[in-house]
């Protein structure tokens, strides 16, 4: 049997005061100090560990925001003082993509590295844009493995990165003896650069520590490269049109990112000269003219895999009416199977992937692993403020990080991604990550069902 | 066993003695609609009405207000807190008894309670959760002036915009009380009992360890009430649930917790679930701090250990798997009738033919936006169909395959109101399964802590002693009978403006449905 996936985590409580979605507990005048609320109505004993709280002034807010919406003291009051309400700073967090409960589903997995679990059904929308449109499949009957959820760490959820033969060659029996160099991954993940807006190179140390303790690859900026050797292996240079290529610490990884330009041919060359046993990723950025690109550049007998970025909303970058990396994914997945290429190529996707199930959908959209960013900056209970900028103040203080809390937060989400990955495909009957790519049929879109259902009876879309 | 309508020869031929019927003598509960009022001392109310200094105690602001939200009890001098919850808001300016106008010294003031924002999610808005609770203490609607928005929610698609094309007058008039709501849940005629339900629906399963058995209790009594059932769930029957076998649905899952042949011969009804619409294909989880030493016993389970039914059925490799389970049940309990619960896959309609096919008497489809338990927040929006597309699909096949009408189509998962369950029986559903909305009518806020720790804050879905003793049997099964009796009259007032005598003429009548997101210019199709 050979050896399983597994992330070592281990909790990693926050330094921050916590944000709650509710709290905000307001006595109003009048309270009859019946401590109702101290000792009958309060079921998680927010209000026993008051005087805990006040001890440390900085942590006093944590009380109300550790409130977990039951209302139970606000209709047990005596007096019928105290009120309850969202609390504002919760709203304030993130942006209409970004939401506060992202950020906070995010923080709770960073801390404790287990799948967020609740009660009382879904609570939210019945659909949405972008990964909210589709729905995985599952199946009534068919299962990967016959253990239930004792039999779940036998789903592969390994990738291959590299150009693949698209059939066996073989040369005085050995097989594959042509065979382009690939880099396996234990999960379909890699770890992108931030994006301008949120660059603080203070992190490197922290992501490239995190990519060597789950056994994936961060991809650094060369330039901002300080790590030391041993991290090499799961680190893979971006390296800017122009830059010197770091020729001694190129030996030691196993995977290298370039730019997309006229002469990117000529820069893959380059860099197989200097490592040939590299795979080399183009990046693409998903602007008007770069789902085309894409498709263009799989049809090179040089290019191995080629890494579309959308922008950190999932959207294509620069446009009006933009399209959504999924349905992006999907056109140039598609394209390359009419081609005849793409089982050749490793498509990574990157963009507005800021849940586990965002990594699912995204595969069956056709990308063979995907990259994530904010979602490490946001396990480091990042408010995803905007203030990255020197001069402001960050409510996360990363500018002090802890580099074990940040490594230990970053594990920890990605643990609890790849769980998640597990349960999703464990539950469409899925024994491999490989054969989920592109599998539409293992999803329903929203389009699609609408149609079939709606459209029959009730005609068209009024949106369409 | 009012009910039971199946002929004494047939009885004797096909049913041994030890499955007869029920053993212990059954339980009477009155049907009544009986005031029950919140358990809490402050009702959550839409609007604030605050009294400043200036209150002179003139009693004017008692005098005009017709909801009774100003009160000086006699002895007193002071007025006691407005009761907010009896405030219909602004809108009673236009009565002209409007407290805060009327007031000569200017000492009220109406505002909109933040709390009131903080209530309920996109598919259970606090409207809908302060009208289920209006519904559960009186049995019957909100008054309209309260302006509660109780038959769809806010989640923007399925039932929350389909919308009915009632007629502008009813085409025939029919009194409420000759109207039946009542459906068959054995179509199949293969000489088991006809049992009938006098409401298109019932109780959806909720184990012991799930919540209190209090909540179960409640559940069964009120399905008793109403002639209807409710479900044990996965984790066992409890002793105390026996006055009311008639009326039990127990269920057989994959871990087959509690499951022992005794109890499947107790009930007129077992279902086989194989999966759960809020985690489809995920099996069931009870963390282990609601494994109590109670809920232990009755799983015959280690006390604290998290207990797993592992999806699917180890057993089940196919259709001729599933029948020969059902074979297997429906000999242990010659009186039983069979339903498999299953969620909402892509091939749901094929599943819900080969169950037919295995000897199902009824196919009950869960679809993913349900659940009353814990659940994995990833499985609960990403896995398998929303119920409203899975309805049509299957009546569709089943209909196609000519066998629509010897079996019982039931959907759950997400039905949140009488016009949900009229929805969905006119996409194709002869009835529903509720789960959530009881909960409600019991108190729930949705606050979503049902799984972990003592579980619900509530006493509603928890084991913990201290905490399910903030309820008792009495009320809660009086809450769910009024609750019922209220839906019941909007699904009767549904029919009345269609002209229907029953609600088995509903089933299927796409036709009288609209969908707010589309043209609405197909041709009347039935």
């Amino acid at each position: 049997m050979p050896e399983k996936y597994h992330i070592k985590t281990q909790p990693v409580p926050p330094v921050s005061p916590r944000i709650g979605k509710y709290g905000m507990v307001d006595w109003r005048e009048d309270c009859a100090r019946c401590h109702n609320c101290v000792k009958k109505a309060c079921v998680y004993d927010r209000y026993r560990q008051e005087a805990d709280y006040i001890r440390n002034l900085s942590d006093v807010n944590a009380l109300f925001f550790d409130c977990m919406g039951c209302f139970s003291c606000v209709q047990d009051c005596t007096k019928g003082l105290l009120c309850m309400s969202i609390n504002p700073e919760y709203q304030k967090m993130g942006n209409s993509y970004w939401t506060p409960d992202i950020i906070k589903t995010t923080w709770l997995q960073a801390e404790t590295a287990k799948i967020p679990v609740s009660g009382a059904g879904y609570r939210g929308p019945f659909s949405g844009k972008g990964f909210d449109s589709m729905w995985t499949d599952m199946s009534e009957i068919v299962r990967p493995t016959r253990d239930g959820i004792h039999g779940r760490e036998y789903i592969s959820s390994s990738v291959d990165i590299g150009r693949k033969l698209p059939y066996l060659a073989f040369n005085c029996n050995k097989t594959g003896a042509n065979a382009s160099p690939l880099v396996s991954l234990p999960m379909p993940m890699i770890i992108d650069m931030t994006s301008p807006a949120h660059t603080l190179p203070q992190l490197n140390p922290i992501i490239a520590q995190t990519a060597v303790n789950t056994d994936i690859i961060a991809i650094i900026d060369s330039r901002q490269w300080q790590g030391s050797d041993k991290q090499l292996r799961n680190i893979a240079f971006y390296i800017a049109d122009g830059e010197d290529i770091p020729k001694d610490a190129l030996k030691k990884t196993r995977l290298v990112e370039i730019p997309d330009g006229a002469k990117v041919i000529e820069r893959i060359k380059e860099i197989k000269k200097i490592q040939p046993g590299i795979v080399i990723a183009i990046r693409v950025e998903l602007t008007s003219a770069g789902v085309e690109r894409a498709i263009k550049l799989a049809e090179s007998k040089e290019v191995e895999v080629i890494h579309i970025v959308a922008d950190a909303n999932g959207n294509e970058i620069g446009a009006s009416k933009p399209r959504f990396i999924k349905d992006m994914t999907r056109q140039i997945h598609t394209a390359l199977i009419e081609k005849g290429c793409r089982d050749e190529i490793t498509l990574m996707a990157g963009g507005g992937i800021a849940l586990p199930e965002h990594m699912a959908k995204e595969i069956i959209c056709g990308a063979d692993l995907i990259t994530i960013n904010l979602p490490l900056l946001i396990s480091l209970e990042c408010h995803l403020c905007n203030s990255c900028k020197p001069g402001m103040v960050c409510p996360a203080k990363l500018e002090k990080i802890d580099i074990n809390y940040g490594v230990g937060r970053m594990t920890n989400l990605i643990a609890a991604w790849h769980d998640q990955l597990i349960e999703v495909m464990g539950a469409m009957g899925m024994r491999e990550v490989r054969r989920l790519r592109g599998d539409v049929g293992r999803a329903m879109f929203f389009e699609n069902l609408e149609e079939e259902t709606f459209g029959k009876l009730f005609g068209s879309r009024k949106n369409n | 066993m009012a009910s039971f309508s199946v002929p004494e020869k047939t009885i004797k031929d096909i049913l041994p003695e030890n499955t007869l019927k029920t053993i212990v003598p059954q339980e009477e509960v009155t049907r009544a609609v009986k005031t029950a009022p919140s358990r809490y001392r402050n009702e959550i109310a839409k609007f604030i009405v605050h009294r400043n200094l200036n209150c002179k105690r003139c009693g004017k602001c008692a005098e005009v207000c017709q909801y009774g939200v100003h009160v000086l009890k006699p002895g007193y001098k002071y007025f006691a807190e407005p009761k907010n919850h009896l405030c219909i808001g602004p809108s009673c300016e236009k009565t002209g008894n409007f407290c805060v106008a009327k007031c000569p010294n200017g000492a009220l003031q109406l505002k909109e309670n933040p709390l009131f924002k903080a209530l309920g999610d996109y598919r259970w808005p606090g409207d809908l959760i302060l009208a289920t609770w209006k519904m559960a203490e009186t049995g019957d609607v909100p008054p309209a002036e309260y302006g509660y928005e109780y038959n769809c929610g806010n989640s923007g698609g399925g039932f929350d915009r389909l919308r009915f094309k009632f007629p502008d007058k009813p085409p025939v008039k029919i009194d409420a009380d000759k109207i039946d709501t009542s459906i068959s849940l054995n179509k199949r005629g293969d000489g088991r009992p006809e049992i009938k339900i006098d409401v298109p629906w019932y109780g959806g399963g909720m184990s012991f360890g799930s919540v209190s058995n209090v909540t179960q209790l409640s559940k069964a009594r009120a399905a008793k009430a109403w002639n209807t059932f409710t479900c044990t769930g996965e984790g066992g029957y409890m002793e105390r649930m026996r006055p009311y076998d008639d009326h039990v649905i127990t269920q057989v899952a994959t871990g087959l917790f509690g499951v022992r042949e005794e109890t499947i011969q107790r009930v007129p009804i077992v279902e086989f679930k194989y999966a759960q619409g809020a985690k489809p294909g995920l099996g069931g989880h009870l963390l282990g701090d609601k494994n109590t030493p109670a809920v232990a016993k009755m799983r015959e389970a280690v006390v604290g250990i998290s207990l797993f039914s592992p999806f699917p059925f180890h057993s089940v490799y196919s259709i001729e798997d599933h029948q020969k389970h059902l074979d297997w049940i429906k000999h242990i309990n010659r009186r039983a009738l069979i339903s498999t619960k299953v969620s909402t896959p892509t091939d749901v309609d094929m599943v819900a033919v080969g169950s037919y096919s295995a000897g199902t008497h009824i196919v009950h489809i869960d679809g993913g936006y349900g659940g009353t338990g814990a659940a994995p927040d990833i499985a609960k929006k990403n896995i398998a169909m929303p119920i409203e597309y899975a309805i049509g699909r299957v009546h569709k096949f089943l209909a196609d395959e000519g066998v629509r009408d010897k079996v019982t189509l039931i959907a759950s998962g997400g039905i949140r109101s009488a016009h949900d369950v009229a929805k969905a029986i006119a996409l194709g559903a002869d009835g529903v399964v509720i789960g959530t909305v009881e909960l409600v009518a019991l108190g729930c806020v949705r606050c979503s802590r049902c799984e972990s720790g003592r579980g619900c804050p509530r006493g509603i879905a928890t084991t913990d002693p201290e905490l399910a003793a903030k309820m008792n049997i009495e009320w809660g099964t009086q809450r769910i009978i009024n609750l019922y009796n209220a839906w019941r009259k909007v699904l009767v007032g549904i029919l009345q403006r269609f002209g229907m005598k029953s609600v088995t003429e509903l089933r299927g009548r796409t036709d009288l449905l609209m969908h707010l997101d589309y043209t609405n210019d197909v041709g009347a199709k039935k």
